[in-house]
C-alpha cells in the first residue's frame, strides 16, 4: 500500500514538474495591454525628456548596446550588444568602435547600416543638416568629437578625452538609433525603427498601438502580437481598469505606495514590485539674492530637514536617504552610510541638527521674535506640492515662516530661469545611474539644468577627473567626494529618493522593472502572456 | 418674425467675432506658449532653437497678423495644424465631436425623460411623502459632484461585476456600445435631471394654481389631461430654457466625466490642448463650442414661439 502511495506521489510530482516546465515555456501571441499615464507630446524619444515617451516607444527601436532587460540594476557589467555585435575601446580609451549586425532591417524594409548610426549621433550633436525641434541630451555627447564609419558594418565614436561613461549613456533607453532616411518630423509622428514592434498609430489622449515586427533580427521574438497603451490620465480610473482586468499591467513605476495597497487588496493575485526610480526630491535655493545669499541660512535650511519624516509621511517608510547619486544598494555610486551621516543635516539626531540650525539663524539676525518670511515655490503637481508642504512645516522649527507658491507647469522653468524664486521644491530624474549624466547636467557651471546656477570651479575639475577615470574603484571614491562636497555646499539639498510601484497580472511573464532608472527597461521583446 | 431672425443671426455673428478676439487674446496673455512648454519639459533651453521653433510655428509674428491668419484660414475651412501632433487641427477635432455629442445627447435625454415626469409627479403630489422623497433625490443630484458619482459607479461596477464601463473605440456588442455611453451619461445627467425636475416642479406648481386649470377640472377633464395637456404645456417654457442651457454646457463642460470614464471627447481634448498651449486646437475648439452655444440659444428662442403661440418676436 505504502509503495502504491509513494508511486502515486512520484507520478504526481513528475506531472507537476512537467506542468511547471510547460508553463515556463514562452507562448507566442496576445496583445499586451498597459494604461499610459498621459499623452506624450510626440513619438520621438530623442526629442523628449520624460519616460512617458520611453515606455510606449522604446519597443520600436534598438540601441547599439542596451542594459540587460532582465537585470534590475543597470551597470556597465549588464550592458549587452543590440545593433552592435561587439564593441571595443582603443588603447588610449578615446575611440569606441562598434561592429554592427548585418541582418537588421528598418520597419520599412530598408537595411540598417553604419550610416544610420552616424546620422543619429550627428543629429544629437547638432552636426547634421536636419535638426531636432528639441535636443535635450545634446550635452551627453559633449566629449564626442565625431562619429565615423568604416563600411556598412562598423561605427566609431572618437572622443576628445577618455569618457568611460559613454557606453552606459549609449545603453540607455534614451539612445535609440534612428534611420537616416526618415526625417525628425516624421519620427515625431510615425516613428520607424528596427525594434521588436512596429508603430501602428498614436491617437493623442487616446491610445498608442504597436504590432509585432515579424522580421525582427532576433529570430523567434517578439512573443507578443502587439502592445496597446490606453491613455488614462485619471489615476483612479486607471487603477480600477487594471483591477477589473482591462489592463495587464499598470504604467511602470507609477503606482504610489498607498495605491499599491489598494491594488493588492482588490486583486490579491496581482504581482507588484516596489523599486527606487532614481528620482530625487530636492530643494533649489536662489543663492544670488537675499536671504539665501547668506551661506549660514542655507546651511541652517539643510540642517532643519527631517528626511525620515518625509519618507514616512509620503511613502509609508519606503524611500531612501542619500546624496545626489541614488542610494545603495540599488544605486551604484552612493556614498557609504557612515560618510553620508557625517554631512551636516544627515546625522540621526534631528533635534541636535535643528538646534545648530537655530544658532545659525540667530547669527543671521533671525529668532523667535523675528521670523524669516519666504515663499516656497513648486509646480502644481501632487508629487511636488506634497513634499513642499512638509518642508514648510519643518522649517518653521528654525524661525522660517514660508508660504506655498504653486506654479503652473508651463511657468515653472521660466520662473526658475528668471531667478524669480527664493526657495523651490524640485524633482530631478536621472536617466542613467551615472555620475557624468548627473553632475554635468545639474551642477556644472552654465549647464541649462543647473537651475540654481551653482558654480564651483574646483568641484568642476573633479567632475572631469572622475569622468576620465578608467579605474572603477578610484572613480567611485572621486564620485563620493564630489557628492559630499555638493551636499556640504548646500548646492541643491537632496531630501529623499522615492520608491514607486508597478503591478502586473500573474500571467504576464518576463517583465523586469529597473531599480536605478525609470527610463531603460521597456524593450518588451521577450515578454509573453501565459494565458 | 423674419426681421427678428435676421437680427438674431447678425447678433450671432457679432458674438462669435467677439469670442474669437477674446479667446485669441486671452490665450496669448496667459504666460507661456507651446515652445516654452516643450523646452521646459526637456529642461534644456537653447535660445536659438527656441527662436527657430517660434518662427516655424508663426509665433514670432505680430498678434494681429496671427489673428488675421487664423480667421482667414477659418473662413476657408483651414483650421491650421496642431502644434503637438503636427496633424491638421480639423483631423484632430472632427472625430471627437460625435463622441461628445453622443454623450451629451444621451445625458440630455436622460435628464429630460427623468426630470420632467418626476417634476410633474412631485408638483401634483405636493406635500406628500412621495414629493419629499423626490425632493431629496433632486437635492442629492444637485449636490453630488459628477466626478464623484462617476468614480462611485466605476468602483461599484468593478466590485459587483468585475468589469467597468470605460471607453472602448471598438465595442464588441451593442450592449457594450450602449454601456460605454449610457453609464457616463447617467452620471452627468443625474445633476441635469435634478435641475430639470426642480424647475418643472416649481413651474408646474405655479400653473396648477391658475384659474384655467380649475376650469379644466370643473369641465370634467381627467387628472392626466389636466396635468399633462393643460398644465405641463404651459409650464414647460422655463424647462426648455434650462435644457437649452444644459445642452450648451454639456458640449464643453463634460471634462470631468470624460476624464473619469476616459472618453476621448472634445472637453478632455480641450483641456489637454490648453495644457500644451496648442493654440490652433484651443482656438478652433472654443469657437466650435461658442457656435454650438449660440445656435442652441437661437433654437431655444425659436422653440418658445412654436410651443407658446402667444409669443411673437418683434412683430
Amino acid at each position: 500500500m505504502r509503495s502504491v502511495r509513494a508511486l502515486a506521489v512520484a507520478v504526481l510530482s513528475v506531472l507537476a514538474i512537467s506542468d511547471a516546465s510547460r508553463a515556463a515555456e514562452p507562448k507566442s501571441g496576445g496583445i499586451f495591454r498597459i494604461y499610459h499615464r498621459d499623452s506624450p507630446g510626440s513619438a520621438s524619444i530623442h526629442e523628449g525628456a520624460t519616460y512617458s515617451l520611453n515606455v510606449p516607444f522604446m519597443p520600436i527601436f534598438n540601441n547599439l548596446v542596451i542594459f540587460d532587460q532582465h537585470i534590475a540594476q543597470n551597470s556597465t557589467s549588464t550592458i549587452r550588444p543590440e545593433l552592435a555585435e561587439s564593441w571595443a575601446w582603443s588603447g588610449d580609451n578615446k575611440t569606441l568602435t562598434f561592429k554592427l549586425r548585418k541582418d537588421v532591417k528598418w520597419h520599412d524594409g530598408k537595411p540598417f547600416t553604419a550610416a544610420d548610426v552616424k546620422c543619429t549621433f550627428d543629429l544629437l550633436m547638432g552636426k547634421s543638416q536636419q535638426k531636432f525641434r528639441q535636443n535635450p541630451r545634446k550635452s551627453w555627447y559633449e566629449q564626442v568629437d565625431e562619429v565615423t564609419t568604416n563600411g556598412d558594418d562598423e561605427a566609431s565614436f572618437k572622443l576628445k578625452r577618455p569618457q568611460p561613461a559613454l557606453l552606459s549613456l549609449l545603453a540607455s533607453g534614451y539612445s535609440p538609433v534612428y534611420p537616416c532616411h526618415v526625417s525628425p518630423a516624421e519620427m515625431r509622428t510615425k516613428p520607424v525603427g528596427t525594434g521588436p514592434f512596429k508603430f501602428v498609430e498614436f491617437k493623442a489622449n487616446e491610445s498608442i498601438k504597436l504590432t509585432k515586427n515579424p522580421d525582427y533580427f532576433k529570430k523567434g521574438l517578439p512573443y507578443l502580437d502587439g502592445i496597446e497603451f490606453t491613455i488614462i490620465p485619471n489615476r483612479s480610473t486607471a487603477i480600477l481598469g487594471f483591477v477589473s482586468g482591462k489592463f495587464d499591467m499598470t504604467f511602470p513605476t507609477e503606482v504610489s505606495i498607498p495605491l499599491l495597497k489598494d491594488v493588492k487588496s482588490q486583486d490579491p493575485k496581482a504581482v507588484c514590485v516596489v523599486e527606487p526610480n532614481n528620482v530625487s526630491t530636492n530643494i533649489i535655493i536662489n543663492s544670488t539674492a537675499p536671504p539665501f545669499d547668506n551661506l549660514d541660512i542655507r546651511r541652517a535650511l539643510a540642517l532643519a530637514l527631517d528626511r525620515k519624516a518625509f519618507i514616512q509621511i509620503m511613502f509609508e517608510g519606503q524611500g531612501d536617504i542619500g546624496g545626489t547619486m541614488e542610494p545603495a544598494p540599488d544605486g551604484l555610486w552612493a556614498m557609504p552610510k557612515d560618510m553620508l551621516e557625517q554631512i551636516p543635516g544627515y546625522g540621526p539626531d534631528i533635534e541636535k541638527n535643528r538646534e545648530e540650525a537655530r544658532k545659525l539663524m540667530q547669527k543671521a539676525g533671525y529668532g523667535p521674535d523675528k521670523h524669516l518670511q519666504i515663499k516656497v515655490s513648486t509646480r502644481n503637481i501632487a508629487v511636488y506640492r506634497d513634499p513642499a508642504i512638509i518642508l514648510i512645516d519643518q522649517i518653521k522649527s528654525i524661525y522660517i515662516d514660508a508660504e506655498l507658491d504653486v506654479v503652473d507647469t508651463a511657468q515653472w522653468f521660466p520662473k526658475i530661469a528668471r531667478k524669480d524664486y527664493s526657495l523651490g521644491l524640485n524633482l530631478t530624474g536621472n536617466a542613467v545611474d551615472e555620475p557624468d549624466q548627473s553632475f554635468y547636467e545639474n551642477y556644472a557651471c552654465g549647464s541649462e539644468r543647473n537651475y540654481t546656477n551653482y558654480c564651483n570651479k574646483d568641484i568642476e575639475k573633479l567632475f572631469d577627473q572622475q569622468s576620465e577615470e578608467i579605474d572603477l574603484d578610484k572613480r567611485k571614491k572621486l564620485v563620493w567626494e564630489i557628492d559630499r562636497k555638493l551636499q556640504e555646499d548646500v548646492a541643491r539639498p537632496i531630501i529623499f529618493h522615492a520608491r514607486t510601484g508597478t503591478c502586473w497580472k500573474p500571467y504576464v511573464k518576463n517583465v523586469t522593472i529597473m531599480s536605478n532608472s525609470s527610463y531603460n527597461g521597456y524593450r518588451y521583446e521577450d515578454v509573453w502572456l501565459d494565458k | 418674425m423674419f426681421a427678428y431672425i435676421v437680427r438674431r443671426l447678425f447678433l450671432m455673428l457679432v458674438t462669435l467675432f467677439g469670442i474669437s478676439v477674446i479667446i485669441f487674446v486671452l490665450l496669448r496673455v496667459v504666460p507661456g506658449n507651446i515652445v516654452d512648454i516643450l523646452f521646459d519639459a526637456a529642461g534644456f533651453v537653447d535660445p536659438a532653437d527656441k527662436a527657430n521653433l517660434e518662427r516655424e510655428l508663426g509665433l514670432s509674428q505680430p498678434i494681429v497678423i496671427q489673428y488675421l491668419h487664423w480667421i482667414g484660414g477659418l473662413l476657408h475651412g483651414d483650421l491650421g495644424y496642431s502644434y503637438v501632433s503636427e496633424k491638421p487641427a480639423l483631423e484632430e477635432i472632427l472625430p471627437r465631436i460625435p463622441i461628445t455629442a453622443r454623450l451629451a445627447g444621451l445625458a440630455l435625454l436622460f435628464s429630460a425623460s427623468i426630470g420632467i415626469p418626476l417634476g410633474v409627479i412631485s408638483a401634483v403630489h405636493q406635500g406628500s411623502k412621495l414629493d419629499y422623497a423626490l425632493r431629496v433625490v433632486s437635492l442629492s443630484g444637485l449636490s453630488l459632484p459628477s466626478f464623484w458619482l462617476g468614480l462611485l459607479i466605476l468602483m461599484a461596477s468593478v466590485s459587483l461585476f468585475g468589469t467597468m464601463p470605460i471607453f472602448n473605440p471598438n465595442p464588441k456588442t451593442w450592449i457594450e456600445a450602449l454601456t460605454i455611453y449610457a453609464v457616463p451619461a447617467m452620471a452627468v445627467g443625474f445633476r441635469s435631471a435634478a435641475l430639470t425636475m426642480r424647475i418643472t416642479r416649481s413651474s408646474m406648481l405655479e400653473i396648477l394654481r391658475q384659474d384655467y386649470i380649475r376650469t379644466a377640472r370643473a369641465k370634467g377633464a381627467s387628472e392626466a389631461s389636466v396635468n399633462y395637456h393643460h398644465a405641463l404645456k404651459n409650464a414647460v417654457l422655463p424647462v426648455i430654457t434650462v435644457i437649452g442651457i444644459e445642452a450648451a454646457f454639456l458640449i464643453g463642460g463634460l471634462i470631468v466625466t470624460e476624464t473619469v470614464f476616459n472618453i476621448p471627447g472634445i472637453a478632455r481634448f480641450l483641456v489637454e490642448a490648453l495644457r500644451w498651449r496648442d493654440y490652433p486646437i484651443v482656438q478652433n475648439l472654443v469657437m466650435f463650442i461658442a457656435v454650438v452655444v449660440v445656435v442652441v440659444n437661437f433654437i431655444v428662442d425659436m422653440l418658445y414661439a412654436a410651443i407658446d403661440p402667444r409669443i411673437r418676436f418683434g412683430d
